[in-house]
């Protein structure tokens, strides 16, 4: 493969908020990196880590969890549920080799479609430096 | 009716299986009058070219334990499979990786490096590591491959039966002992074991779960009717699979997970994130950071016995 690196990026975003300011961003065309994947949850609260560890699994360089503001939770407070999970799963990622750039979780709001282009565009570029994630396989002993 | 052929067998393992089979106190005897034991080789004697020479599927029942090591441990796995009707994955380093399968944190490289040049006592000036095979004057003398990575045992062979528990506990043996003997078999790939997680069987009081930092039991006068969790004590009951009687719980020591995550759990690690960090009492990201720091090892934990059976299986590697 020739050119540069495109980074493989999976994007969990919450239904109320941060799904509602992607779609902003795309009706005020505002640019940013197609490397994300957007998989819409009705809550962070909902994103279990497995889900995080499953997309790496399946070939994600990195995993972009965002949710609306802490206080404006569409459930009350999904999100902080997901704001405890983070520093843990952060360090169990780590421990299994997955650097902390390649998980994120932000909050953007259905108003802050330019913000969420610029996360994005910022997270790709990092894990662009990072280089692709690959999870080896091991000897072909099945 | 003529006995059955029974084989137990160890790889990567500590032999505590074979104790708790052991353990059954006078019901061995009742599996001494069922089963002819034909390998054994904790108790009993027996041969590899013993289980060469014997037909395909001639043993009625493996109890196969250990995890899968190095080749040698899969060549066995192999061959025991080929050999036997019913190949029972035993313990939780056959069913999970176990306590071996932690070595999926690490590469043979940094496994070899910290054992033959780094470890307090060693003294390796040469920089001598094993080899596979070294020429002596006598001829070639061989090792077995030490993988870069710990399998379990339904990862190399099909397997029949899963009696999780490091060890099992001697309940879960006899009843698999029974339905052996009585022809009464449960649908292959049965975990034998409790269907839901510990929690649901431990007799603890659950009330309100929220917590301020995370605790170890010798920092903690345990109260001994109390969730150990609401107590601050880190237990992987949660995402574990029951069956066990809650011994360990009901002894005021966590569950250390040993029976692997219950079937509708995905990953054990990823559950007790979830589980754990979700009522730590704290909405400051500062906080949160702290308290969750408060955990040294929490993959370490949380995958204790579950590492080479869990999503990402090891530390991530790059290709070579
Ligand atoms: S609804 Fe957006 S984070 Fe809960």
């Amino acid at each position: 493969m020739t050119g540069r690196f495109e980074p493989n990026i999976v994007g969990i975003l919450c239904n109320w908020c941060s799904y509602t300011g992607a779609d902003l961003a795309g009706v005020a065309r505002i640019k940013y990196p197609a490397n994300i994947k957007i998989v819409r949850v009705m809550c962070t609260g909902r994103v279990d880590p497995a889900f995080v560890l499953k997309a790496f699994k399946e070939g994600a360089d990195g995993v972009l969890v965002s949710g609306c503001h802490p206080g404006s939770c569409h459930y009350v407070d999904g999100n902080i549920k997901m704001m405890r999970r983070e520093p843990l799963l952060s360090a169990m990622l780590e421990q299994l080799g997955i650097e902390g750039t390649r998980f994120k979780l932000v909050w953007v709001s259905a108003s802050e479609g330019e913000r969420f282009a610029k996360i994005v565009a910022e997270m790709t570029e990092e894990i662009r430096r990072l280089g692709p994630l690959t999870i080896k396989e091991g000897e072909q002993v099945g | 009716m003529a006995k059955l052929k029974l084989a137990v067998y160890w790889t990567a393992a500590c032999g505590g299986c074979d104790v708790a089979i052991l353990d059954m106190n006078e019901r061995i005897m009742a599996v001494g009058d069922a089963c002819d034991i034909v390998l054994w080789p904790l108790a009993a004697d027996g041969k590899y070219h013993h289980v060469e020479g014997m037909p395909d599927h001639s043993i009625d029942v493996c109890l196969f334990h250990g995890a899968i090591r190095n080749s040698e441990n899969l060549a066995m796995a192999r061959l025991l499979r080929e050999k036997s009707n019913i190949l029972v994955s035993f313990g939780s380093c056959a069913s999970l990786g176990g306590i071996p399968g932690l070595a999926n944190f690490y590469s043979r490289e940094e496994i070899f490096r910290r054992a033959y040049m780094e470890s307090e006592s060693t003294v390796n000036r040469e920089g001598v590591f094993p080899q596979q095979s070294v020429a002596v004057p006598e001829g070639e003398l061989t090792l077995p491959e030490f993988f870069d990575t710990v399998y379990t045992l339904a990862q190399v062979v099909p397997v029949d039966y899963f009696i999780p528990g490091c060890p099992p506990t001697t309940d879960q043996i006899w009843t698999a002992v029974q339905a052996v003997v009585s022809g009464n078999l449960p649908p292959r790939k049965t975990v034998i074991a409790g269907r839901k997680s510990l929690c649901d069987e431990c007799p603890r009081v659950k009330e309100e779960k929220k917590i301020q930092s995370f605790k170890r039991p010798f920092e903690v006068m345990v109260d001994p009717a109390k969730c150990l969790i609401e107590q601050g004590i880190v237990c992987c009951g949660p995402a574990t699979r029951g069956g066990c009687g809650a011994r360990c719980t009901k002894a005021n020591m966590p569950c250390r997970g040993c029976f692997g995550p219950p079937d509708q759990i995905a990953d054990q690690g990823a559950k007790l994130v979830g589980a754990l960090a979700s009522i730590i009492d704290s909405q400051d990201p500062q906080e949160l950071r702290k308290i969750s720091h408060l955990l040294a090892d929490p993959a370490g934990i949380f995958y204790r016995f579950s590492l080479a059976d869990s999503l990402l299986k090891h530390k991530r590697k790059e290709v070579c």
